[in-house]
């Protein structure tokens, strides 16, 4: 819906101010904020010790696994999104925030900017919990913070598809679904063990998984085994292939929600 | 009549996909300035497609639309920081308190946040909110949560005021409550569009009416032209034996009396009340007809449609 005069001017405060407001959340369900941050330390542990991981892994499995489970969190991380995106929309609020003089796009920045902090809070807590059980980043500040933005940037792809999707099926049913499809596209991948030591064909699947990009280039950025250097490259490219096709198709569908 | 707050010329408008039918279609609509507009229509109507679009939260197919000068479409923004909207559900955040939710809206309304923050106690206060502290909306009552959101949708003292049936699933006292507010508010000059699928409720709160049925206008008028159109009140009649409705039909000193066997019932439109009253007890007693009941009242919804879907009545716009 074209917009009569300019809201740019408020694009900044709007953006802060629905992010505060994920803030406030946050305050009133401290529950709910402890589960997500603890779940994926839950997830470490149960694949370090109970299961008993890391086929075709030379080398130290904590060193493989943490990485692996980094990204496994970000790749889960669509799932929250697409979760408050479509309560949002089913609780009528997205509608009053949209009759509303507020700037374009303050509502999908806010949650985007809530979103990213929080999977900063789980990459923090997650790698806090892997140096306690013996991990260590070895691939000095620079490989530190690379591994980090690659880790984030994954996220931020898979925040934009959550959001398309929640714009898609705008139905809190749909929700289940991909809350099921979630774990084989997540296990899929190298985080626990090496594609080598899988069939040929779930190999090469696994390796053409983004996330299994995203994990080996931070191994490599880290310095753990598993890392293979040359991943860096496709660990940017396939979030941004990603961003160029869901962000704008999310937007667009945001303004849709007018027909 | 007075500069228009809201201005409609043949809205349409169609959801997605082929072959549905228009949700509004061909709808006029003249708003005065200042003005309580009560839509009345049954389910499916197009209220609230008509409410989503004068709130710019949906584009309409075709049409002029202006609300507060200003066209929905191409000046949405200049629209929306002069509307308030309470729409059919409630639309809060559900984790919040009352008070963060106003702030909240507050802010986006770019009031800055002292003005938002003294503007949310003001409400809360207004509502009678002020004791919920920091319960989360998700504890509160239907009356409460509702009260709140209409205290949301005044967050700036909007020009323009769109209601989509604020009473739904309110007890008799939540009722009143909100019909109140509204009659506050358009003391302080502020326009009001009410979309409701109760007469009773038009009745009580609007200048003039628009009947909608099928996204079109069948009727506009004041509450009592509506009501003249429609053959005003009516008297119920139950009898206790059904073999005496012929003989009672004869008696009874009016005409059109419709019957109902099975219900036992006599009904008839009445123009005096008392009148009517006086006359129907009188002559069943003098023919020794012994009645169950014996009523006035409005005449409902349905039959101020049958009456206007039927004979496609239309009471006139007094000039
Ligand atoms: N999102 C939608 N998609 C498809 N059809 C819709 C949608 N919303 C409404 N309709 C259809 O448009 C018509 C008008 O609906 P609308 O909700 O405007 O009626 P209403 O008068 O508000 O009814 P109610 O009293 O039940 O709230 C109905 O036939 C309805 O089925
Ligand atoms: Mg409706």
């Amino acid at each position: 819906m074209s917009i009569g005069a300019s809201t740019g001017a408020y694009a900044l405060t709007d953006s802060w101010t629905m992010t505060r407001r994920e803030l406030a959340r946050w305050a009133r369900q401290p529950a709910q904020v402890a589960v997500g941050l603890v779940f994926p330390v839950m997830l470490l542990l149960m694949f370090g010790y109970l299961v008993g991981g890391g086929r075709g892994v030379s080398g130290d499995y904590i060193d493989y696994l943490v990485p692996g489970m980094l990204a496994l969190t970000m790749a889960f991380g669509l799932e929250g999104t697409m979760l408050a995106v479509t309560r949002d929309l089913d609780k009528g609020v997205i509608d009053r925030f949209r009759s509303m003089p507020m700037a374009d796009g303050a509502v999908l920045v806010g949650r985007s900017a809530a979103d990213m902090l929080q999977s900063t809070l789980v990459l923090a807590v997650l790698a806090g919990a892997g140096y306690a059980l013996g991990w260590r980043a070895h691939g000095g500040p620079g490989g530190f913070l690379g591994a980090v933005g690659l880790l984030l940037l994954f996220r931020f792809a898979m925040l934009w598809i959550g959001i398309h999707l929640a714009l898609l099926a705008g139905r809190p049913e749909l929700i289940q679904a991909v809350q099921i499809l979630v774990w084989p596209v997540g296990f899929l991948s190298n985080a626990f063990a090496a594609p080598r030591s899988m069939p040929d064909w779930l190999g090469t699947a696994v390796e053409w998984n983004p996330m299994s990009q995203t994990a080996t280039a931070v191994r490599d950025l880290l310095g753990g085994p598993g890392g293979e250097s040359g991943h860096v490259g496709a660990a940017v490219l396939w979030p941004l292939v990603l961003l160029a096709v869901f962000l704008p198709s999310a937007l667009r569908r945001f303004a849709r929600l007018s027909r | 009549m007075a500069e228009a707050a809201i201005t409609v010329e043949g809205a349409r408008k169609k959801y997605g996909g082929k072959g549905g039918a228009h949700a509004l279609d061909g709808l006029d609509l003249r708003v005065g300035r200042g003005t309580v507009h009560g839509v009345l229509g049954p389910n499916g109507a197009g209220k609230t497609t008509l409410v989503r679009i004068l709130s710019t939260l949906l584009r309409p197919d075709a049409g002029r639309i202006e609300v507060a000068g200003h066209d929905v479409v191409t000046q949405a923004y200049a629209v929306r920081l002069r509307i308030g909207l309470l729409g059919q559900h409630a639309a809060l955040d559900e984790e919040l308190g009352g008070r963060e939710n106003l702030e909240l809206f507050g802010r986006l309304h770019h009031l800055g946040a002292r003005t938002a923050r003294a503007r949310a106690g003001e409400l809360l206060e207004r509502f009678d909110l002020a004791g919920t502290g920091r319960r989360p909306v998700r504890a509160y009552s239907g009356g409460m949560r509702r009260r709140l959101d209409l205290a949301a949708s005044l967050i700036t003292e909007p020009e323009v005021l769109f209601l989509d049936e604020p009473t739904t699933g309110l007890d008799p006292r939540g009722r009143s409550e909100v019909w109140a507010a509204v009659r506050s508010l358009v003391g302080g000059g502020t326009t009001v569009l009410l979309a409701t699928q109760h007469l009773e409720e038009a009745d009580q709160l609007a200048d003039r009416i628009s009947v909608v049925d099928a996204g079109r206008v069948i009727a506009d008028g004041t509450a009592d032209e509506l009501k003249a159109a429609t053959g005003a009140d009516r008297i119920d009649v139950v009898l206790r034996d059904a073999g005496q409705l012929g003989a009672a039909v004869a008696l009874l000193p009016m005409t059109a009396v419709s019957v109902d066997p099975d219900r036992r019932l006599l009904s008839a439109p009445v123009a005096d009340r008392m009148a009517a009253l006086s006359g129907v007890v009188q002559a069943l007693q003098e023919a020794g007809i012994e009645a169950e009941d014996v009523a006035l009242r409005r005449p409902t919804l349905d039959e101020v449609f049958l009456h206007l879907t039927g004979e496609d009545h239309r009471v006139k716009e007094s000039a």
